[in-house]
């Protein structure tokens, strides 16, 4: 039966492997997933989850790990943050270049220098071309679900890939919430037992990681591209499965309010939360505004996004990282490059803000709209605006 | 040990599980050592293989060279996809999804991802007690890019980057002790073998793995390429640097150092670096120095083992 729990949302995200039955778990401690991987520690020692929890000596190690649980046909999940996303970084090429299908959690943070423990999507953006699937989620009901979503899409045969489910360090990481928590019969009937088709194991020997030289290099990198794209096929169908079984629908991208509007601000992540309050408080005051909300990082959603801004004149983009001397948000500097071939296509203005856990009140929202509206109409010199910043 | 090397053959292995068929240089005192070493291992294994010569030569997309289960992913964290495979492999069977059997876990990587940058995930592997066996190929530099000096590179010897010339003599440092770092960690095994002695090789491996946690060898293996010889004397060359006292053989069981084999009197030094174009210029006092140091560790060593100090 499902139950209604106030729980940390680190700790419900441990509950989730759990309700998973993943098989092996490899930790490092890194600030603000830490509570995840204490909590499956305790999981793991009073034998309410049946896996081995490798304490490893670095991030690097963790995801190496999980390369190799992984390719023995193990159900693998890991989580990290930040510096550690960094340090993993030549593991994470080849966890999917390899096809491995991994779970992990990445709670947002900046990275250093100066050194800041807080949330924004600066360790995201330095990983957005590793070959993984990644999800973002703006409450802890979110991260629950689509942590046992991401079991069954990694390791959906036609997949096979590994996947990153993201949420924003602290914002999301260390509130309390009232989580669902579904039956574990539910979520097992849910999630069938990883089959990994050609496992390490000696009575069928297989070479995994073998060098490509420049006559098939290309091709190797060009099906992965494939199976990234083609991921969402069934990325879609488990969503659509998921809220059969549990009555709770995601999509790539979601809207809030854009039915009709004519400027959208566009969200990812835990901000999109205050940004559906701030729409109601313009939309009463009369301002003709809608939100839109990534869900879908990798791979992109560039029909649904076409979709959503057919008709609309502005659209308002916020990051929450800064591509430093280049174009301004990594973010929208993307979705600029989907749309730019749209006739006709919205006015795009780019805003970044709410860096190394600076928040961006209600009120907040309202000023990125407004002057957003304004440097539509008017133009702006500058390739972006930095939010809220003291010269 | 005198009947073991006449029936030792007979008990080899026949079938290969490093096959014919590889790229690698004439005369590689490593492919010889990885052919026994796997043959040891038999075929319940599975192998992970740090980047290097190993991986490079024996692994071309199409072909493959290995008939034992491989996997090779990065240069720095071989004894941690172990770890994950071991453990991986353990909750399979425990959970009833794998049959129920004793399955070996090997990582192999060479000098430069054992010594240096896979240091990091060996200790970690070690110290956290996997049921695994690491065997280091140490050919003493990173032979795969081109002859570059690791921290395995013996003192004086020339690299492309410990070059000989008017500021420097080659290699400035002195080759790190691995095996008393691998001793360090409390680990059930340690051993030091060399392909120029078959037997004695197998033989380590096979008792590894008998052991019911990390074990680590360190396998002493000529690199024509890297040391500039002839390909036909690499046996011969593994033989005077253990004669020399350069590379001793010993095991080190559950803390306890055995010499493998010791010499009433070590060879001189220069009839071991010779042959090699990687020693030619060092000066006659600079030898002496080298020779003074590599009877001085032979020494430390041996007294380790109880042996009686002769040379």
């Amino acid at each position: 039966m499902t139950k209604r729990v106030g729980m940390e949302v680190s700790v419900a995200i441990a509950e989730a492997v759990k309700l998973a039955d993943a098989d092996v778990v490899a930790v490092y401690p890194i600030t603000p997933q830490t509570h995840i991987v204490e909590h499956l520690a305790e999981l793991v020692v009073s034998g309410e989850l049946d896996a081995e929890y490798i304490t490893v000596e670095s991030e690097h190690s963790a995801m190496s790990a999980c390369l190799g649980s992984a390719a023995a046909g193990a159900r693998t999940y890991t989580a990290t943050a930040s510096q550690g996303l960094e340090l993993m970084q030549e593991t994470l090429y080849v966890a999917s270049g390899m096809r491995l299908p991994i779970v992990m959690t990445v709670a947002n943070r900046a990275v250093s220098a100066p050194l800041s423990i807080w949330g924004d999507h600066s360790d995201v953006m330095t990983v957005r071309d590793t070959g993984w699937i990644q999800i973002f989620n703006e409450n802890g009901q979110e991260v629950v679900d689509n942590t046992i979503c991401a079991f069954r899409i990694a390791e959906n045969r036609n997949v096979l890939l590994p996947v990153m489910v993201h949420m924003d360090g602290f914002h999301l990481s260390h509130v309390i919430e009232p989580i669902l928590l579904s039956d574990e019969e539910q979520v097992r009937a849910f999630l069938p037992v990883n089959n990994y088709p050609l496992p390490l194991h000696p009575s069928k020997p297989v070479a995994m990681g073998d060098f490509a030289p420049p006559f098939i290099y290309t091709e190797a990198k060009w099906a992965h591209e494939q199976a990234l794209r083609n991921s969402k096929k069934v990325i879609l169908e488990v969503w659509d499965a998921f809220a059969k079984e549990f009555g709770r629908q995601y999509k790539p991208v979601e809207t809030y309010c854009a039915e009709g509007a004519k400027t959208l601000l566009f969200t990812m992540g835990s901000f999109s939360e205050t940004a559906m309050t701030s729409i109601d408080k313009m939309r009463a005051d009369g301002l003709d505004i809608g939100l839109v909300k990534l869900r879908l990082w990798r791979p992109f959603p560039f029909e649904e996004l076409r979709d959503v801004v057919k008709g609309v004149d502005t659209l308002i983009v916020l990051d929450r990282a800064l591509s430093t001397g280049g174009p301004g948000g990594p973010v929208c500097s993307e979705i600029r490059s989907a749309f730019y071939n749209l006739n006709p296509r919205p006015q795009i203005v780019s805003f970044v803000g709410g860096l190394g856990g600076r928040d961006i009140t209600i009120e907040g929202f309202e000023s990125i709209v407004r002057s957003g509206m304004e440097i539509a109409k008017s133009g702006s010199d500058k390739e972006f605006q930095i939010f809220g910043v003291r010269e | 040990m005198q009947n073991l090397n006449i029936y030792a053959p007979r008990l080899l292995e026949k079938a290969e599980s490093f096959s014919p068929g590889h790229r690698a240089c004439i005369g590689c005192g490593e492919v010889l050592a990885v052919r026994l070493v796997t043959k040891a291992m038999g075929k319940s294994v599975v192998i992970v293989n740090a980047t290097g010569c190993m991986e490079i030569i024996a692994s071309q997309v199409p072909y493959t060279t290995w008939n034992v289960p491989w996997i090779h992913t990065l240069f720095d964290n071989t004894a941690a996809v172990a770890s994950g495979i071991e453990r991986g492999l353990k909750v399979l069977m425990r959970k009833g999804r794998i049959p129920q059997e004793e399955i070996n876990v090997a990582a192999i990587g060479g000098d430069g991802a054992t010594f240096d940058i896979g240091f990091q995930a060996l200790s970690g592997a070690m110290e956290r007690g996997h049921k695994f066996l690491y065997v280091c190929f140490d050919n003493e530099a990173y032979m795969n890019t081109g002859v570059q000096r690791s921290s395995a590179t013996p003192f004086g010897a020339t690299t492309t980057t410990s070059p000989a010339g008017k500021r420097g003599m080659g290699q400035f440092s002195w080759k790190k002790d691995m095996p008393a770092i691998a001793v360090a960690h409390n680990i059930p095994y340690v051993a030091t073998a060399c392909p120029s002695y078959p037997f004695d090789m197998i033989q380590k491996v096979k008792k590894a793995q008998s052991f019911d946690g990390p074990s680590y060898i360190q396998i002493f293996s000529v690199c024509p390429t890297g040391w500039r010889t002839t390909g036909d004397i690499s046996i011969r060359l593994g033989r005077l640097a253990v004669e020399t006292g350069v590379f001793p053989l010993y095991e080190v069981e559950n803390g306890k150092y055995k010499m493998s084999m010791d010499f009433p009197k070590l060879k001189p030094l220069t009839d071991y670096t010779k042959p090699q174009g990687r020693f030619r210029h060092l000066s006659p006092e600079t030898m002496d120095q080298i020779q003074e140091k590599v009877v001085q560790k032979y020494n430390e060593i041996k007294a380790k083992a109880n042996c009686e100090v002769k040379a």
